[in-house]
């Protein structure tokens, strides 16, 4: 490589390792991230409680496996905004069918089921109908909180006991809902970060134009990626529906908010191309830490919800100064 | 053409330009004269435009200094050039498609309050004069979006006139027009220049600037190396100081096995962009495809490739009538695309070399399931070296390449599929003589090798002297299929024109 390097007149200068830190995407997560457990450790004594901070994660648990998935999908520039209105219609699905005598197992495939059919749905008509999946999931999130609301009605359908209490079967001391993510978290960074099918999320989300050119089928990529997101937001619907107790039409109501946040602030470029599974899962604690520390610290709720808008603010100002700077 | 002795009106003192610390300019010091047509000659990537959007405002130099009318100034944006009278006809015209001939006119002028009045009335019959002035006749209300290319570049003629503009620089005016329009348009810029404003002409074609121009600027490699009355130079003199060394040199086919038939294309039609084309192209044969812009070369290129299948005919690749759906399936019969259009289908700019080098052979990288760096490097590493792409580090953004190692870098992705056919559309455009010569060796080592090429150019001494046939379109139509031996330029303009091109203008 000597006669390629350095005597270029047109290469640039390779560039200082400070910047190919830095420009990690996750890099500005895990700052965050160490900052937050500093400073909530000197807010309160009671913040560096593992058991606490576990358990609190549980609450987001299930909105964090939609956003790990969620990431590919905006890696591979497309987005996903109906995977909170999916859980609640497929965990109502799943409580009615089980309400109306079908027996458990059953009433959880049609759950998964549903989800994943309300993900072949949106992929349908972003790949069949190229329509913008920003319009497209904008309708299918009305669409399927509506059919929630049209199933459960207003009222709540209690699930059996038996499947309650996912959040407090503990595996080695640790909650299960944190274990599945964590394990969703390696599969999905193994496979973004180490497979053919990961290598040509990023290409076509870097250029699909040119991705199609070079072989790379692109419609059946991100088709997969609308049924896994399907799949996923199901999931973690019977997990909260475990986690509750109870089913209502309005089950993670706004959570597509928390998961597209999650995303950004791990990093991920919202137009696609660039991202990582490690920076969401980073961002998904860095969340929990930050809001578990402002409660300890005793912030009031309006306050709360400031800090986490100019979290990601902040946040994505400092990266995409970081990418362009390194751009030139 | 007593414009010797015409007053200067823009004088250019070493000016500069760098993008990204590379110099595409260095030290250009010219005086243009006013009632002068000036010629701005080179090859690709010598510096002309270049030249001519720091003049227009569209860049900025980074060393020098303009002087106009004697007085130094600094045109910072293009709304500054077009203020002190200075206009850039754009290669391909720049306008508001869904706006009106009239508005486009009026664009870019002070037209008062924000919240004025428009006044439509004045505003149609001034452009009905200046469009009259030019002696075209095209309906002022009508919307840019619909006119013909070389109508459209009227209307931007007529708005530099609209504007009062004392330099008019025309990038490549001709090259989509046929030759009545080129006519039209060499009349206008002659009265133009009869009213003692300059016109910049920058063109590839020699007999144009003959006709044509005054003087000559000719650049090469960022700089300027001449200076001259047109009259003063002979066409191998012009060659000569634009390539740096003789034709002959530069160009040169290697003599190739010719063997079977390696892709057969019969009756590809898509309605609307090409109709009934047949042709063959044999390993070790390069086939040339010419062709004005818009005659349909890409839209065969991009069906052959599965891109837009055409939606009659057929395609045999081997001998074997194949159904290439979509490009990966071309892929797998052994064919290759090097797109026309690089950042828009080939790079992906963001992302690092080697990541785009291996981006076409995902069984190479990864034989199960998971990618193995160490190959992938190695394949990258060897493309580089193979291809002298020039980079920093395998890991830097493609984008911060220069365009020719760019266009490296996406030829030695499709070398490393091994193809048996290789469709290469206008693979030099852009890219500096140096990698050109570069590139036109590497075609030939290829058809050497037993490959199949087709090579579609828009410029006809690279097809002459690479070409072992050449195919001419025309209106989506094949119009001529020359041999070697009968391939002149004349030969594939005449089939190159639109025979039945209605009035002009």
């Amino acid at each position: 490589m000597t006669e390629t390097s350095a005597t270029a007149r047109d290469a640039a200068p390779p560039r200082p390792l400070w910047q190919v830190l830095l420009i990690r995407p996750e890099m500005m997560t895990l700052i965050l991230l160490l900052v937050g457990i500093f400073a909530g450790s000197q807010l309160s004594e009671f913040f560096l409680d593992t058991d606490y901070i576990l358990k609190s994660f549980t609450l987001s648990a299930e909105f964090a496996m939609v956003a790990l998935v969620l990431t590919l999908v905006i890696i591979a520039g497309e987005i996903d905004l109906s995977p909170a209105a999916n859980m609640a219609l497929s965990a109502c699905l799943f409580a009615w069918v089980q309400a109306a005598g079908v027996p458990l197992p059953l009433a959880v495939l049609v759950g998964l089921g549903a989800g994943l059919a309300m993900g072949a749905l949106n992929g349908a008509l972003v790949i069949g109908l190229q329509i913008p999946s920003i319009i497209v999931t904008i309708g299918t999130l009305i669409l399927y909180r509506g059919l929630a609301q049209i199933i459960a009605g207003d009222k709540s359908i209690r699930v059996p006991e038996s499947f309650v209490g996912i959040n407090d079967v503990m595996v080695a001391g640790i909650p299960l809902p944190v274990i599945l993510f964590c394990l969703l978290a390696l599969v999905l960074g193994l496979l973004l970060g180490t497979t053919i099918f990961g290598r040509q999320i990023y290409l076509v989300g870097t250029n699909e134009v040119a991705a199609r050119h070079a072989g790379v089928r692109s419609a059946r990529i991100r088709m997969i990626l609308f049924l896994m997101m399907g799949l996923v937001s199901a999931v973690a619907g019977l997990m909260t529906a475990s986690r509750l107790g109870s089913v209502r039409y309005d089950l993670g109501l706004g959570g597509e908010l928390q998961m597209v946040l999650m995303a950004m602030l791990g990093g991920t470029y919202i137009f696609g191309g660039r991202g990582t599974i490690l920076g969401t899962f980073l961002a998904a604690w860095l969340l929990v830490i930050v809001t578990t520390g402002m409660i300890v610290a005793n912030v009031l709720p309006a306050w709360q919800l400031c800090v986490l808008g100019l979290l990601l603010i902040v946040s994505i100002i400092a990266t995409n100064l970081i990418y362009s700077r390194t751009q030139r | 053409m007593d414009s010797g002795s015409n007053p200067v009106l823009l004088s250019a003192r070493g000016i500069a330009k760098q993008f990204a610390g590379v110099e595409v300019l260095s030290d250009v010091s010219l005086d243009l004269r006013r009632g002068e047509i000036h010629a701005l000659l080179g090859e690709n990537g010598a510096g002309k435009s270049t030249f001519a959007k720091i003049i227009a405002g569209v860049h900025r130099p980074t060393r020098g200094t303009l002087v106009l009318n004697g007085q130094e100034v600094d045109i910072a944006n293009p709304i500054v050039a077009q203020r002190l009278g200075i206009t850039l006809i754009h290669q391909e015209p720049i306008s508001f498609p869904d706006l009106s001939v009239a508005e486009n006119l009026v664009l870019g002028r002070d037209a008062g309050a924000p919240l004025a009045r428009v006044p439509w009335a004045r505003m149609l019959a001034e452009a009905r004069a200046t469009m009259g002035l030019l002696g075209v006749s095209i309906d002022v209300t009508r919307p840019m979006r619909g006119l013909s290319i070389a109508d459209q570049q009227m209307v931007e003629i007529a708005r530099a006139l609209a504007s009062d503009s004392r330099l008019i620089l025309m990038d490549e005016p001709t090259a989509p027009l046929t030759p009545k329009e080129v006519a039209t348009l060499f009349t206008i810029a002659r009265r133009l220049r009869d009213e003692g404003r300059t016109v910049i002409f920058i063109s590839h074609r020699l007999e144009e600037v003959r006709a044509l121009c005054d003087r000559v600027t000719i650049f090469r490699d960022g700089r300027k190396v001449a200076t001259e009355p047109t009259a003063a130079l002979a066409d191998a003199d012009i060659i000569r100081l634009m390539i740096g060394r003789p034709l002959k040199e530069y160009l040169h086919k290697t003599k190739t096995q010719v063997g079977d038939v390696a892709l057969k294309v019969t009756g590809l039609t898509r309605p609307g962009l090409f109709r009934d084309i047949s042709f063959q192209v044999r390993r070790g044969e390069v086939v040339g495809l010419a062709g004005l812009v818009g005659a349909g070369r890409t839209d065969v290129a991009q069906a052959i490739f599965g891109i837009a299948p055409a939606e009659q005919g057929s395609i045999e690749v081997a001998g074997r009538p194949v159904r290439i759906p979509d490009p990966a399936a071309a892929i797998a019969l052994g064919l290759a695309f090097v797109p026309e259009d690089r950042a828009q289908a080939g790079i992906f700019r963001s992302l690092p070399v080697d990541q785009n080098i291996t981006a076409a052979v995902p069984r190479r990288i990864a034989p199960v399931l998971f990618i193995r760096r160490a190959v992938e490097r190695a394949l990258a590493v060897e493309a580089v070296k193979r291809l002298r792409i020039r980079l920093a580090t395998l890991r830097q953004p493609i984008g911060e390449l220069s365009g020719g190692n760019q266009q490296k870098a996406i030829l030695s992705r499709w070398l490393l599929t091994d193809p048996q056919v290789l469709i290469l559309d206008e693979p030099t455009r852009g890219i500096d003589i140096g990698v050109k010569a570069e590139f036109y060796d590497r075609i030939g080592e290829l058809a050497a090798d037993g490959r199949a090429i087709l090579l579609i150019s828009s410029e006809l001494p690279e097809l002459l002297a690479l070409c072992d046939r050449i195919l001419v379109m025309s209106e989506g139509r094949l119009t001529a299929e020359l041999p070697r031996a009968q391939a002149t330029q004349e030969a594939i303009m005449q089939a190159a024109v639109p025979r039945l091109q209605g009035v002009a203008a």
